[in-house]
């Protein structure tokens, strides 16, 4: 099976990814991931203006099967949550790193990008 | 401890299914989505191998009498073609599992007078239980373990009989819900009853295990695994054995279990006494259909309680129903929790809104 694996985003071990632009970042799961879990039925997101700590589970993702924590791949204040995904959870399915995104940040100042894998690294782990 | 391999083993490999370990057998358990799967089942067709099911046949004079003893519905009376849903029980009356129990017709070339049919992993225990029986009892009957050497596939859906009758010269209207017959599948002699576990109209298969790739490949349809077929049966309220009973860590018997229909207190058999004490005394908790109101989905073990947060039990078995897009789920309550009564479903420490229901969830 190949796994969409963007170059220009990097990646958490626990198969997040963030989409750093300046001192912002976007945040979801990776393609290999939302084909592990299956149908995803249900998202658990914070609330905006909540902390996320790097490495620290901040949401769950349920599929039918499974129920999978997220982890943070960069620490923040959350200042948006997609809220299509309330209703539309298959967006994360169908559209992982595009329209099933799920919160963006606002990094705190200890937060390093290069602390991530690049998408080269992150495609090795999942080969 | 080595997986057991059904006869599709191969056949599953080639299509990319994940597998899953299930009762000592890796089968599949998603071969596209479940959720594909499960809307191929309910509003066309889908396959699923189920040869992981456990088959027993019992033949001889006395076969009648040493499986009546064993099932708590009466199958005396069933005819050649026929079968039957029953549970089994200890003497206390504690459901150790169910099954469906077949009267093959007569020209089926496997030697089964009747064939028991427990659930997966299943097959050693209850063979010896008809056996240790068979001997105490003194009486002249048979009983083989042929859960190896046979395989299993169902078919189910609204559309399942005029897929299956492309395949079989067999006179599939002539068999009622619960009945069966003898006929060639893809030029395979197969066992083909009218029953499921899915709630739609459909078929489930028996046949020798060397001619499962040719079944299956002869019902050309979306094949269905483990996933689809736990959404499939937890939307209609069916039980899973292991999971919503299970005589070692939440023993029960049928009238909590809600399958008190297929208990008939006039057939002798283990358990009965026990059986007619619960009935007349009445059970303290009832297995209850649970709908959440809220979003979020009813899993194994989450906490039931009150809307004041005092807790009633808890979840059995509970998924996303992929047809009414709601967490679905079972749990035993005190029987004085009314149906429609509103109650919480606590997942992961946050009571959700939910409220009891009737199964089946869906109008079948």
């Amino acid at each position: 099976m190949n796994f969409d694996v963007p170059d220009d985003l990097r990646y958490l071990d626990s198969h997040e990814w963030a989409r750093v632009d300046d001192d912002t970042a976007r945040i979801g799961i990776s393609d290999f991931a939302q084909d592990e879990l299956g149908d995803v039925v249900f998202v658990d997101l914070p609330d905006e203006g909540e902390a996320v700590t790097a490495g620290e589970d901040f949401g769950v993702v349920e599929s039918i099967k499974a129920v999978s924590d997220i982890y943070a791949p960069l620490g923040g204040t959350v200042t948006a949550v997609n809220d299509d995904l309330t209703d539309r959870p298959e967006l994360i399915n169908e559209d992982p790193y595009g329209d099933g995104w799920l919160i963006e940040v606002e990094l705190s100042d200890d937060a390093d990008p290069d602390d991530l894998l690049s998408a080269d690294e992150y495609r090795d782990q999942i080969a | 401890m080595t997986l057991r391999q059904p006869p599709l083993a191969d056949a599953h490999e080639a299509s990319g299914a994940t597998l899953t370990e299930f009762g000592g057998w890796e089968m599949p358990v998603e071969f596209d989505s479940i959720r594909a799967e499960h809307e191929a089942v309910r509003e066309s067709v889908g396959r699923f191998d189920v040869s992981h099911m456990s088959q027993v046949a019992v033949s001889g004079p006395d076969a009648r009498r040493l499986t009546n003893g064993l099932v708590t519905n009466d199958v005396a009376d069933l005819d050649p073609g026929e079968s039957c849903y029953a549970a089994i029980t200890d003497d206390g009356g504690v459901l150790l599992d169910d099954t469906v129990v077949y009267r093959p017709p007569g020209d089926w070339s496997v030697d089964a007078d009747y064939l028991v049919v427990p659930n997966a992993g299943h097959d050693s225990e209850m063979t010896d239980r008809w056996v240790e029986y068979r001997d105490s009892w003194d009486l002249d009957a048979t009983v083989e373990n042929r859960t190896d050497s046979l395989g299993m596939v169902a078919l189910q859906g609204p559309v399942s009989e005029d897929l299956l009758a492309d395949v079989t010269d067999g006179d599939l209207g002539s068999i009622a819900r619960f009945e069966s017959l003898v006929t060639e599948v893809a030029g395979a002699e197969a066992l083909v009853s009218r029953t499921g576990y899915t709630g739609e109209p459909g078929f489930e298969l028996v046949f020798a295990r060397d001619d499962a790739e040719t079944v299956w490949s002869a019902l050309e349809c979306q094949p269905c695994g483990l996933g689809a077929r736990d959404t499939l049966r937890l939307e209609m309220g069916f039980l899973l054995s292991g999971q919503d009973f299970d005589p070692e860590d939440d023993p029960r018997n049928p009238y909590e279990a809600g399958i008190g229909f297929a208990v008939d207190l006039d057939s002798e058999f283990v358990g009965r006494d026990a059986l007619e004490g619960a009935s007349v005394e009445g059970v303290d908790e009832k297995l209850r259909g649970i709908e959440l109101v809220d979003r979020g989905v009813p899993r194994e073990g989450y906490p039931v309680t009150t809307a004041d947060g005092d807790r009633l039990g808890e979840v059995t078995s509970g998924t996303m129903s992929p047809t009414l897009g709601r967490g679905i789920g079972l749990a035993y309550l005190p029987v004085d929790v009314d149906l429609d009564e509103s109650v919480r479903v606590e997942v992961r420490g946050e009571p959700k809104k939910a409220r009891t229901t009737a199964t089946p969830f869906l109008d079948r």
